[in-house]
């Protein structure tokens, strides 16, 4: 009961995203790290502020959460799949060139 | 976890009570699943483009960070807003309910005006679609998600009339939840967006 009416995990949620985006806006903007690793940065935070949308703010446990958590992993699965085999298939397509 | 447990054993919010409630927030996931997969074929087509820029302006010359910083904090302001609107559903008070949804309409329609000044900008700097494939991929990358928020206003204003009208009944419960969820995963969407799209093109 106290779980699906306290507001402590919105604010919770609400702090965490607040300093992932800040954490990120100036990892990009501010530091002088070379671009690979600011970029695998920029990924983790990313990836974490969608585990605190999904967890803190969208309950994902509730109801279904098993098969809500396999349908979600699921789509991010098939998300990566698309952009990262994209990148890496016209990266290499150099013998139309 | 505690909350799974919770809602298992006996004890359930009004949106979960019935089956049909349960079964519709269920088919809502799969269709966020179908979201995730559809804007992952745009972000994939943008990254394949991005550098097309056929002699025009690249996303450095462009993009502004003070308009997509302050995009990016109304959008995630809106979604802390948007949970405390659900939450005060299940609380079941009706101020709570309308003052905070009201709030999260108010900070996407300022998300909209920012983004809609932007793309007025951009295609009166002659940086429209039609400029480049990396513009035309960039309008419909963002464009897309720009269509999901207003549809999401036009939902929530919808949803809340009928709370109005009828009050917290299960189905309006479940129907309050189902936005929310919606909401939150515009949030999410844009979290990639402003990371990729705009602090990488500036970087």
């Amino acid at each position: 009961m106290e779980q699906h009416h306290s507001a402590k995990p919105h604010i919770v949620g609400y702090l965490f995203s607040l300093i992932l985006t800040v954490l990120a806006f100036y990892v990009m903007l501010y530091t002088s790290m070379p671009m690979s690793w600011k970029i695998t940065i920029l990924l983790v935070l990313a990836v974490l502020q969608l585990l605190v949308q999904l967890f803190y703010f969208m309950h994902i446990l509730e109801g279904d959460g098993a098969y809500q958590v396999i349908n979600v992993v699921f789509g991010i699965f098939v998300a990566v799949t698309i952009v990262a085999g994209s990148i890496w298939i016209m990266l290499y397509n150099t013998m139309l060139e | 976890m505690e909350t799974t447990t919770s809602t298992t054993k006996g004890y359930r919010p009004m949106e979960y009570a019935s089956e049909e409630g349960r079964l519709k927030i269920f088919g809502f996931w799969i269709f966020l699943g179908a979201e995730i997969v559809l804007f992952s074929t745009l972000f994939a087509t943008y990254f394949v483009l991005v550098n097309q820029t056929a002699g025009g302006p690249s996303g450095k010359e462009l993009f502004e960070i003070k308009i997509f910083a302050m995009e990016t904090f109304l959008l995630l302001t809106s979604s802390f807003t948007c949970g405390l609107a659900v939450l005060a559903m299940r609380k079941q008070s009706k101020r709570g309910y309308f003052g905070w949804m009201g709030v999260t309409l108010l900070l996407g329609l300022g998300f909209l005006i920012l983004e809609i000044e932007e793309f007025a900008m951009l295609v009166e700097m002659n940086a429209g679609p039609t400029r480049s494939a990396f513009l035309s991929a960039f309008f419909t990358l963002v464009g897309t998600h720009g269509i999901h928020v207003t549809l999401g206003i036009a939902w929530v204003t919808g949803v809340m009339i009928q709370v109005w009208k009828r009050g917290f009944t299960p189905v309006t419960s479940r129907k309050i939840f189902m936005t929310g969820l919606y909401w939150h995963f515009l949030d999410v969407v844009w979290i990639f967006l402003f990371s990729t799209i705009y602090l990488l093109g500036v970087a």
